[in-house]
């Protein structure tokens, strides 16, 4: 893929996010109001400052009008992008661009949504009028993402309870993380025996296996990387971009395995590319991935690099991607913490690394980190978009 | 030129009421014995289909005749569905004969006429805990017809009388029938069914026939004609209705050998009386498996969910929204996949698609693809899912990713199985069946059916 890549060119310079939960007495004008409103205080700037918006959300409004409306914002560019999961990545990635560009000086990129109103639990997604054969109709996301159980069991020889412990330490690990985050919505620590024994949702998913559903909001301001002092003195540089949709072939063709997503792998090592990364597992200092669900981190581990194939499950259970780990996973408590509005989600984990690398993370401060990952995936296993960033604390050598 | 049956095919549902159960419910009934019941995904429409496959495996016949008393849908012809789903060619007349259980000797004498094929299916449904529900059973039942010397089975002789009876009746809008005092049926039927079956056998120069087979949804009519036309060994299952007459015919064909007779007597609104002739084709020409094999097998289903399925127990619903109906332009546009399950190979590289695509997968070439009906296809699991949150009338759901042996990949529903018995390597085959009915739209298509059990077709 010949991505030329934007490193060190923009700068994120003020961020804030809302705490994601069940917000039945906001609405998602609410939340956008609240979101924007931190971001911009966060980097003492006012609304006339920015140039143009790009605002994710999936299901939760139509058009740029979701945005300035709510805002009153005074006749200016608003691009509402949607890509499933990576819808929030997504706004991200475009405003990331137009300031590159040179089009604008100072963008924003906001993502929201209001899941919480709809009465269901899980995602409901808007449906194409179709011939009614696709299983996907029925299928739903926690079952589609179960089938990576059985198949990685059957390909690399794991035994389904060793797999199943895994699949309870990521849980675990994520609500411990969550546990130190004002802004979860689950701030408690849950043992393990009983994340093992939660009632059964597809496969062999419990309900502790599955990220909640929330309502959230977040937002970033991006301007030039050479301008990023004028606004903070710790600003987040931008190394590398990379979203990819994938040809949705899983489903389709017997060579894959349904043990990886290919979609990650592609845009990972274009990421990584752009961002002159050679060894993820030892350049990357925190990942933020989009765990869904518990087999769908555990696969991510692979495709990201962060340890070779077959291995997930060892370094899962030897605390490899704890908080005091080797390379901490989901430091803010993921998904599983968070819950997943999902136009919100890309900016929350992005809104994490800012934290870590401005030394505010709180309790769950990481000892300075340098280097972040953000990734999320929309679809399902074998046909999903894919959004990888590596976001840094300095500027690389060659553009300071 | 002399029509007879050249082949013949049945589906019985894999499910079974036990009258235990009933009995325990209500207190009421003998508790004996256990009723064939179609699946949540079953109709008279998927049964015809699952009856009929494999009867023209050339994709072309005259005509096709379809009889049923519940159609799927009133005024669209439900044999075009099933004309779809056996893949016929649009030349093929294909026609409801609906509404009565006499249906089921219309489709017959329809498709003996022309050469063409009978399908007879039905789903019968009785007031909870009455005898109309526990006399009664599921199933399907097809024929094809063909010129004599090809054929299994030969008509020798009919005789037949109509009679305008309030005897059973039911209102289109109606889910359960009504019935007269059994001995106005009884009195009124008996001297119709001496003389109509008396004229038969005389045309046919018989004073009796090797195997009666009597087809009545009136149980003591049926019981009295047996007697009295010295059948024996009659089939043990309840009433199908307008696929009864088809169901006992082919255990009678199962059973016949090579010169028997075979008297059929149905009696509803009248008597039609046939003799067939078994040919010296006949034991080449029948089915794997026999009636009664299908009728021994089976699974039980508890009552409620029975009810629910028939949808006369009202549950709660999963928290999740239905699934939309199925449009008509995108399901007109990929008819061949959707009924026929029709996917399509590149001839460049040879992979092949399901659904058909018109980009090829593997070597990205536009346009060269060639049909692949895959209907008769087996495959294997390669991962699966137990979806306990999914929108379903018998939930939870069984996913499957299936690799057909052959080429070609597709994640299906599985019909009719335990999540227990799904494995990563188990062998599939296909069937027919109605995913969901939203906004009054049936929604058709295959669904994986583990093999081993009775659900996947001959």
């Amino acid at each position: 893929m010949a991505s030329n890549g934007i490193r060190d060119r923009v700068a994120v310079v003020a961020m804030g996010c809302t705490t994601f939960g069940e917000h039945w007495g906001r609405s998602a004008e609410d939340l956008l109001v609240d979101a924007t409103g931190e971001c911009l205080s966060s980097g003492d700037l006012t609304s006339d400052q920015i140039d143009a918006y790009w605002l994710g959300t999936m299901a939760s409004g139509m058009s740029g009008l979701t945005l300035s409306k709510p805002l009153a914002l005074e006749y200016r560019p608003v691009t509402r992008v949607e890509n499933f999961c990576a819808t929030g990545s997504e706004a991200f990635r475009n405003a990331c661009y137009a300031v590159a560009s040179g089009a604008y000086d100072v963008a924003m990129a906001v993502g929201v949504e209001k899941l919480k109103d709809s009465g269901y639990s899980g995602l409901v997604r808007p449906q194409i009028a179709s011939d009614g054969t696709s299983a996907d109709l029925t299928l739903t996301a926690p079952a589609a993402f179960s089938m990576l159980d059985p198949a990685y069991c059957a390909k690399y020889g794991v035994d389904p309870g060793t797999f199943r412990e895994a699949m309870t330490h990521i849980a675990w690990k994520n609500h411990c993380n969550g546990a130190r985050n004002p802004r979860a919505q689950f701030r408690k620590a849950i043992p393990k025996e009983k994340i093992a024994a939660s009632p059964l949702v597809a496969g062999r998913l419990g309900v502790l296996d599955c990220s909640g559903v929330s309502d959230g909001a977040a937002a970033a301001v991006i301007v030039r990387a050479e301008d990023a002092h004028r606004w903070t003195d710790r600003p987040m540089y931008v190394k590398g971009l990379s979203l990819v949709a994938g040809p949705g072939s899983g489903a389709l063709d017997p060579g894959y395995d349904w043990t990886t997503f290919p979609e990650v792998v592609a845009s990972a090592t274009d990421a990584y590319r752009q961002a002159g990364i050679d060894d993820p597992a030892r350049q990357i200092h925190l990942a933020e991935v989009h765990d869904c669900f518990t087999p769908t981190e555990l696969v991510l581990m692979e495709d990201l690099g962060f340890c070779g194939r077959g291995e997930a499950v060892k370094h899962v259970l030897d605390g490899a991607f704890d908080l005091d780990g080797r390379l901490p996973v989901n430091p803010d408590g993921g998904l599983k913490s968070f819950g997943h509005p999902v136009g919100a989600s890309g900016l929350r984990m992005l809104f994490e690394c800012w934290l870590q690398f401005r030394g505010e993370a709180g309790d769950r401060q990481l000892p300075d980190p340098r280097v972040g990952l953000t990734h999320n995936l929309g679809g399902r296993p074998g046909s999903c978009v894919s959004f990888v960033s590596v976001v840094g604390k300095d500027l690389s050598e060659e553009a300071a | 030129m002399t029509l007879g049956i050249v082949s013949y095919g049945v589906h019985l549902p894999v499910h079974r009421l036990a009258l235990s159960e009933v009995a325990a419910a209500f207190g009421s009934g003998s508790g004996r014995g256990r009723r064939v019941v179609a699946a949540f995904d079953e109709d008279s429409t998927t049964m015809a289909v699952a009856a009929a496959r494999g009867l023209v495996p050339d994709r072309s016949v005259e005509s096709l005749w379809f009889a049923t008393t519940s159609p799927a849908y009133a005024e669209k012809t439900n044999a075009a569905a099933v004309h779809a789903a056996l893949g016929l060619g649009e030349e093929t007349f294909a026609v409801d004969v609906a509404g009565a259980v006499r249906s089921g000797e219309g489709a017959l004498r329809a498709a003996a006429g022309s050469g063409g094929l009978a399908v007879l299916a039905d789903v019968r449904v009785g007031r909870p805990g009455s005898a109309d529900e526990s006399q009664a059973a599921d199933g399907a039942a097809a024929f094809r017809f063909g010129p004599s010397a090809q054929a299994l089975a030969v008509p020798v002789a009919r005789a037949c009388a109509t009679a305008e009876l309030l005897d059973r009746w039911r209102l289109p809008s109606e889910l359960t029938a009504s019935q007269w005092e059994e001995r106005f049926g009884l009195d009124s039927y008996a001297p119709l069914v001496a003389a109509t079956a008396g004229r038969a056998l005389a045309d046919a120069g018989l004073a009796s026939a090797d195997l009666v087979v009597v087809s009545s949804p009136h149980t003591r009519v049926a019981a009295d004609a047996l007697a009295r036309l010295g059948g024996a060994d009659a089939l043990p299952m309840g009433n199908a209705g307008a696929a009864d007459v088809g169901i006992r015919l082919a255990d009678a064909l199962d059973r016949a050998q090579p010169g028997n007779t075979i008297l059929v007597v149905s009696v509803s609104d009248g008597v039609v009386a046939t003799v067939w002739r078994a040919t010296d084709r006949i034991d080449a020409a029948r089915p794997a498996v026999s009636v009664r094999q299908l009728l021994a097998a089976g699974r039980d289903v508890p009552y409620p969910t029975y009810l629910t399925w028939r949808g006369l127990l009202e549950r709660e619903a999963p928290r999740r929204p239905e699934p939309e109906r199925p449009a008509a332009p995108p399901s007109a546009r990929n008819l061949d996949w959707k009924f026929a399950f029709v996917g399509s190979r590149c001839d460049k590289c040879g992979f092949l698609h399901l659904p058909p695509q018109r980009v090829c997968a593997s070597c990205r070439t536009v346009d060269v693809m060639s049909a692949a009906p895959l209907t008769e296809a087996i495959g294997s699991v390669v991962t699966f899912t137990v979806d306990r949150l999914a929108y379903s009338l018998s939930p939870p759901v069984i996913c499957a990713v299936i690799d057909f042996d052959g080429g070609g990949r597709c994640l299906l529903e599985l019909a009719d199985a335990e999540p227990a018995e799904v494995v990563v390597g188990a062998r599939v085959g296909l069937t027919f069946r109605r995913l969901w009915t939203t906004g009054n739209v049936h929604n058709y298509f295959w669904k994986a059916a583990l093999l081993g059990g009775e659900s996947v077709g001959q």
